[in-house]
C-alpha cells in the first residue's frame, strides 16, 4: 500500500471539511482533504444556504459570538474565494426576517430572543419587532394574515453549492490535494504520527482533522473522543425561478440570487432516511403561501430532505484529543454560517496546535458535566 | 433545418406564436409547432439570458419553457397544440403575479 505524507490530513470533503482544509492551505500547510464521495450523506448539498445569526445562541453564549464573528468574516472570505477562483457565491448580508404567523408565535418570539440576549457573556446586537405594516415596507407582497417578525441587520445568505466549489477550488489551487472516493473507517495513532488510510492509500501527517460530518461518531473515538452527533432531517421545497421579488432572506424562506424561491426549515428526528414526506412539505408551503400569496400560482420544481448534523445540545464540537494531541474535530450543523470562521478563525487555531480559550466552550466536556449531574 | 415527415396527419390548427399567425398539425406538442415553424430557439434562460430551445422533447430538460395562453414557464413539449392557442417567448424569469396577492 501507498504511503503519503502531509502537515494535516482533513477527514471529510463537505463544508466543514472544505473551509477547514482551504484555512490550512492559506497558511502555507500540507493538507489531504479525504472525501466519501458523492456516496456520502452530504449535509452540504441539501442545506439552504443562509447566513444566520438571528436567535442562535440560546444556551451557549459564545456560540452567539462565534456565529457573529463568522457574519462579520463573511465579506472576507467570499472575497477570498472570488479572487482564488473567480466563483461569486452570491454572499448579501442585507439583514434577514423571521416571521410569525399568529401573536403566540411572535410573542414566544420576542421571549426567546430576549432570553437569548440576556444571558451572561453573551455578545449583544440589536433586533427589532416589526408588525405587518413594517414588514410591508421590507416586502409590499406580504400577505394579509402575517403577524409580525423580528428582524435584525445580521442575517444573510449565499449560494452554498457555489461556496461548496469555490471551497474545493481554492483548496486545489493553492496546492491541496483532495482525494474523492476515499472514504475512511480507520485512524491511527503512534507517537505523535496519524495514519488515515483511504482508497488504499496510508495518509500519514503530525496532524488530522475530524470533518466527516455524521461519520465523526465512528470515528472519534480513535482517536479518544466522543462524539454525539445525530442526524436531524430537514426538508426543502425549491420553486421555479422568478423575477427577483425578495430582497431580504427569511429564516425559512429566501429567494436566491438566481430567482429560485426555497421553503425550508423543517426538523425532524428521523434517523438515517432522506426521503421526503408530503404533510411536512405541505405544511412548509402552506405557510410560505401565508407569507406571500403570490406563491400560489408558482409551481414546485424540486423537493429534496438532508440530514443536519447534529449534537446533543445542537451546539457545534471543536475540540483536541486529550489522549491524541495533534487530533481536532469540527462539527455542526451550520456549516454555511460558520464557513466564514471555519476557514479564517478555527484553521489558524488548527494550525498553531491550540483552539485556545475562545473555543473551549466548544468541547464535549460541556456534555460530561451535564452527565455528572 | 427540420422537415415533416410525409406520413404527418393533414388536419391543421391555427395559433399565433408571438402573435403571428401559424399554422400546426393536429397532435402537434407546442415545442412541435414551434420547430415546424422554425423557431428553434423559444426562451432566454433566467440566470445568463443565453437562447434555449426544445431539447429532450419528453419533459425532462425543461429547456423549452414558453407562454402558453398568459401562463409563463409551460413547458411546449408537454402541451398539445389547440385551435387560437397563444403562444410566446419566455424571456428570462417569469414574474410572480401580484394580482395572486389579492
Amino acid at each position: 500500500m501507498k504511503t503519503e505524507e502531509f502537515d494535516v490530513t482533513v477527514i471529510g470533503g463537505g463544508l466543514v471539511g472544505g473551509a477547514v482544509a482551504y484555512g490550512l492551505v492559506r497558511l502555507g500547510k500540507r493538507v489531504v482533504m479525504l472525501d466519501e464521495g458523492d456516496v456520502a450523506l452530504r449535509a452540504t448539498r441539501g442545506n439552504f444556504g443562509l447566513v444566520w445569526v438571528q436567535g442562535k445562541g440560546l444556551g451557549l453564549a459564545e456560540y452567539g459570538g462565534w456565529t457573529q464573528l463568522s457574519a462579520r468574516r463573511w465579506p472576507a472570505l467570499a472575497e477570498a474565494l472570488r479572487g482564488e477562483t473567480g466563483v461569486d457565491v452570491s454572499l448579501e448580508q442585507p439583514g434577514g426576517l423571521h416571521i410569525c404567523l399568529s401573536e403566540r408565535e411572535l410573542e414566544q418570539r420576542i421571549a426567546t430572543l430576549d432570553r437569548m440576549l440576556e444571558q451572561p457573556g453573551f455578545e449583544r446586537y440589536p433586533y427589532e419587532t416589526l408588525d405587518r405594516a413594517g414588514i410591508a415596507r421590507y416586502f409590499p407582497e406580504i400577505g394579509p394574515t402575517v403577524v409580525g417578525a423580528t428582524r435584525t441587520t445580521l442575517d444573510g445568505h449565499v449560494n452554498p453549492l457555489r461556496l461548496f466549489r469555490a471551497l474545493h477550488a481554492a483548496f486545489v489551487a493553492r496546492g491541496g490535494s483532495y482525494r474523492p472516493n476515499s472514504p475512511v473507517a480507520k485512524v491511527e495513532h503512534a507517537a505523535g504520527v496519524f495514519t488515515a488510510t483511504g482508497a488504499d492509500v496510508r495518509h500519514v501527517s503530525p496532524q488530522l482533522v475530524l470533518a466527516a460530518g455524521l461519520g465523526n461518531a465512528a470515528l472519534a473515538p480513535q482517536l479518544g473522543l466522543t462524539v454525539p452527533v445525530r442526524p436531524q432531517r430537514g426538508q426543502i421545497i425549491a420553486l421555479e425561478r422568478v423575477r427577483r421579488f425578495m430582497h431580504y432572506p427569511m429564516g425559512a424562506l429566501r429567494q436566491t440570487d438566481e430567482g429560485t424561491v426555497l421553503i425550508g426549515d423543517s426538523q425532524e428526528e428521523a434517523g438515517f432516511d432522506t426521503t421526503v414526506g408530503t404533510p411536512i412539505l405541505a405544511t412548509m408551503a402552506e405557510r410560505a403561501e401565508r407569507i406571500f400569496p403570490l406563491l400560489r400560482d408558482v409551481r414546485v420544481t424540486r423537493t429534496w430532505a438532508a440530514l443536519r448534523v447534529m449534537s446533543k445540545d445542537g451546539f457545534p464540537i471543536y475540540e483536541q484529543s486529550p489522549s491524541a494531541p495533534g487530533a481536532f474535530v469540527a462539527t455542526c450543523h451550520s456549516g454555511v454560517t460558520l464557513a466564514a470562521a471555519h476557514a479564517l478563525e478555527l484553521a489558524p487555531r488548527i494550525a498553531a496546535g491550540s483552539l485556545g480559550d475562545r473555543l473551549s466552550a466548544f468541547s464535549t466536556e460541556r456534555f460530561h458535566v451535564s452527565k455528572a449531574a | 433545418m427540420f422537415r415533416r415527415l410525409p406520413e404527418a396527419g393533414a388536419a391543421t390548427v391555427p395559433l399565433t406564436i408571438d402573435g403571428s399567425a401559424a399554422l400546426a398539425r393536429a397532435g402537434d406538442s407546442v415545442a412541435a409547432a414551434l420547430i415546424a415553424a422554425g423557431r428553434v430557439d423559444c426562451r432566454t434562460t433566467p440566470v445568463s439570458g443565453k437562447p434555449r430551445g426544445p431539447y429532450c422533447m419528453m419533459g425532462v430538460c425543461f429547456d423549452c419553457l414558453v407562454e402558453i395562453d398568459g401562463r409563463p414557464n409551460q413547458q411546449a413539449c408537454m402541451v398539445e397544440v389547440q385551435p387560437g392557442m397563444q403562444v410566446a417567448r419566455q424571456e428570462g424569469p417569469r414574474a410572480v403575479d401580484a394580482s395572486a396577492a389579492q
